[in-house]
């Protein structure tokens, strides 16, 4: 008998959704200017991509593969440390 | 840096969407110990294509009226296998599904006393099929369903208030957050799920494609609305306001408009305008500390 | 030991025994007593069982679909207006393969409302994807229970099941019913184990969205488990018969079919009337049989091309039609058996809609009616009063 059951195909592991590399979207993205950076998390916490970390040494690192480049963290910088630059393709 | 997380990124939402956000915000402080069932709609499409899902916490979506139901059938299936402990269960809804179609099984959830935390990603319209007006739809929103029309200009009915409606049900937990406030709407999350019994938190998330905003004036609408009183951020506890966000010096509601082309139809109009701006002075009136609402 | 007892509340009791985990559903009638029933079996705790109320047919069914992803056996039961308040979500259960059982007190669709019998509830919503099952009598209602369960939560088949049975016909009749004991009932019907379920140690997501790359495959995979899910519930009618000792037939039942030249094809309680006329023809000198369908989906078509193939005549009695198409039953049964050899004729007879009375002499008639000549959709016991009158 073949089975056809229920091993559903519709059934999601978890995270999976990281294999779509939402960068591809972006048409500015974002630069942090170290200096000014005070690593607050502001743009952390706002980023609805998640694509956001920061720490004391490394100041904040965007992840690039999933920023879709709203712009938000620049907006949101007590510092004005985050700048939007236009993509060049 | 891509470890999976109970929310994560890859997922379809707009560029800015608030409501992704809200939905990170809302995973991170719940923690994984939940199970969530959310209601199609914007939220539900663009976190879970098949075979894709961008969460990392055991979630379910069946129909656009019945995630609270399930969220019921599922806290009755752990209650039955003696896990009542073991995870919390949160209900998702988008405004529509909220407000709207899916209301009376809300209402029926609440009334049973369910041990579930609802909570409504409240974009005010609904935005997946396109912006059509729903019942959370603010007075003069255009939409493509309340358009700005010759003779009638945007949604000419008053918002829904469906925390009073939670509070009426006997609700035991209230709250409204703003996407602009991410601290706050992370405290009131956690603060209800420690709760047992009904919750219901209701999170104005913006939508830059829905409201006509920059994608980057997500986090700045969502505190506009809230500092020119038209979206007043509140917790009511067993019926009595127990906390309201402070607003020392309220901004003109023509503030968080100008930046909104839904409301570019009244921006010339200030008796219009005057119409919205009296509904924001009655709410900083209405919304006050140790008020015993029910 | 056999007991006197109310159809539903047979029912109730049979469902109790299979132990169901979370039961939700919403009184109508003329299914109410089952859902009242098992709340009192729950409130005097004689099942474990967390029982919910709701506020709708379309809650409840929500609620059971919500329990069973949560990995639990599940349970509901409705009629009529209730079915179809459900029906959006029997669809997604169906679709997201979860093995929750229902009862339909099969009733009249609403206007005029009716709260009698027919199949137009059931039968409206047949596409959904369900395993359809009807009872003739109240005892394989009760028996075709655990046989529902057992064949839902088949790692095979894992789609949900309906039970149908007649309203009032069935529902509120009294009849000896023979009651099997806890233990025989959890041997034949073990603890349901789901293949995956909500679970913070292993956090799936159920209920994703199939685009045009996928959604055509998840409803083939449905189509097939009906095409295979036949041998599980015809073990589970082999099965039920050696323990218990009731055979009912496996997808459909034949009566007297050896000889027959003249066969009544139906389903549901009817049946029993239609042996009755059988067995009263045979007298007459009459080759009558009678072919039962006991599984209405997966719809038998090989079983019904072994039974019809070769018959001078098949005579479908048919309590539901799709107004502006024909006889619902008959256009499966034509279906089933076009392009095959030696096909009967087929007279198919709409009859006993909204509660209409159907007598032994009736079917008589309709035997006799047939006989003269193909009779196609017709309708059967019009008042001509009745009908004068609306062509006024």
């Amino acid at each position: 008998m073949v089975s056809r059951r229920a091993k559903n195909i519709l059934i999601g592991k978890p995270g999976t959704s990281l294999a779509n590399k939402t960068g591809g979207w972006r048409v500015f993205f974002p630069v942090v200017d170290k200096m000014k950076c005070v690593a607050c998390g502001m743009c952390v916490m706002s980023c609805p991509e998640g694509c956001m970390q920061t720490t004391k040494e490394t100041k904040t690192l965007v992840d690039l593969d999933y920023c879709k480049g709203c712009g938000i963290c620049a907006k949101v910088c007590p510092k004005t440390a985050i700048s939007m630059l236009k993509e060049e393709k | 840096m891509s470890t999976v997380k109970l929310f994560n990124a890859g997922h379809t939402a707009c560029s800015g969407c608030g409501e992704s956000l809200a939905a990170r915000l809302v995973m991170e402080a719940a923690g994984p110990n939940v199970i969530v069932t959310n209601s199609t709609g914007c939220l539900e499409v663009f976190t879970t294509r098949s075979p894709q899902t961008a969460w990392g916490v055991p979630w379910v979506h069946s129909l656009f009226e019945n995630s609270g139901a399930l969220a019921t059938g599922i806290v009755a299936a752990l209650k039955a296998q003696g896990k009542e402990n073991e995870a919390r269960v949160m209900a998702f809804g988008g405004d529509g599904s909220t407000a709207d179609i899916g209301f009376g099984i809300i209402s029926g959830m609440w009334e049973r006393g369910d041990d579930v935390l609802y909570v409504c990603f409240d974009n005010e319209a609904y935005m997946n099929t396109g912006i059509q007006r729903s019942g959370l739809t603010p007075f003069m929103g255009a939409t493509s369903t309340s358009p700005a029309g010759s003779v009638t200009g945007g949604n000419q009915k008053q918002k829904k208030n469906l925390p009073m409606i939670a509070v009426a049900h006997g609700v035991k937990y209230v709250a409204t957050a703003s996407v602009g406030y991410q601290k706050d709407l992370q405290n009131k999350i956690k603060k209800a799920l420690e709760i047992r019994g009904p919750k219901y938190i209701q999170i104005l998330v913006t939508c830059p494609l829905g409201w006509g905003s920059d994608s980057s004036l997500t986090i700045q609408l969502g505190r506009l609305a809230v500092e020119t009183g038209l979206y007043p951020l509140f917790e009511v506890e067993e019926g009595k306001i127990t906390n309201t966000m402070n607003v020392a010096k309220p901004k003109p509601v023509e503030e968080y408009l100008k930046l909104q082309t839904r409301f570019r139809h009244i921006s010339k109009k200030p008796e219009e305008i005057a119409k919205i701006q009296a509904i924001a002075d009655a709410n900083f009136k209405k919304y006050k500390k140790d008020s015993v609402l029910f | 030991m056999k007991k006197v007892t109310e159809g539903l509340k047979a029912i109730a009791e049979t469902v109790a025994l299979c132990r169901p985990e979370v039961v939700s559903a919403y009184p109508i009638t003329p299914q109410t007593h089952i859902v009242e029933e098992l709340s009192v079996i729950v409130a005097n705790g004689r099942l474990k069982c967390e029982f919910i109320n709701v506020e709708s047919e379309f809650a409840a069914a929500s609620v059971v679909l919500g329990a069973s992803v949560a990995g639990v056996r599940a349970y509901s039961t409705t009629s009529s207006q209730g079915l179809l308040l459900m029906a959006e979500v029997l669809f997604n259960m169906a679709g997201m393969r979860l093995p929750v059982v229902i009862t339909d007190a099969n009733r009249a669709v609403s206007a005029p409302i009716n709260i009698w019998n027919d199949w137009q509830d059931t039968l409206t919503i047949r596409d959904a994807g369900m395993i359809h099952l009807f009872a003739e009598d109240n005892q394989e209602a009760c028996d075709m229970h655990l046989q529902a369960f057992k064949i839902a939560e088949d790692h095979e088949v894992m789609l949900p099941v309906m039970v149908n049975l007649d309203g009032f016909i069935l529902t509120h009749a009294f009849d000896p019913i023979e009651f099997p004991s806890q233990e025989e009932v959890d041997k034949y019907l073990p603890k349901y184990v789901p293949l995956e379920k909500l679970d913070v140690k292993n956090p799936l997501s159920f209920g994703l969205m199939g685009g045009p790359d996928r959604y055509l495959e998840t409803r083939y995979a449905m189509a097939e488990t009906m095409k295979t899910c036949p041998a599980v519930i015809r073990k589970a009618a082999r099965d039920f018969n050696q323990m218990f000792g009731r055979n009912y037939g496996e997808l459909i039942e034949e009566y007297k079919m050896n000889d027959a030249e003249i066969v009544l094809v139906s389903m549901g309680s009817i049946i029993s009337s239609m042996k009755d006329v059988a067995d009263e023809l045979r007298a007459a000198g009459k080759k009558v049989g009678v072919l039962k369908i006991r599984c209405y989906r997966p719809f038998p078509v090989e079983d019904i091309i072994k039974a019809l193939c070769g018959k001078k005549k098949a005579i479908i009695l048919e309590k539901a039609l799709s107004i502006g198409g024909v006889g619902i039953l008959t256009a499966d049964i034509k279906a089933s058996l076009y392009g095959q050899k030696n096909v009967p004729e087929i007279s198919d007879f709409i009859l006993g809609l909204g509660g209409r009375d159907i007598r032994i002499s009736d079917i008589k008639a309709i035997v006799a009616r047939a006989e003269k000549e193909n009779v196609k959709g017709e309708f059967y016991g019009l008042d001509p009063k009745l009908v004068e009158e609306m062509d006024k």
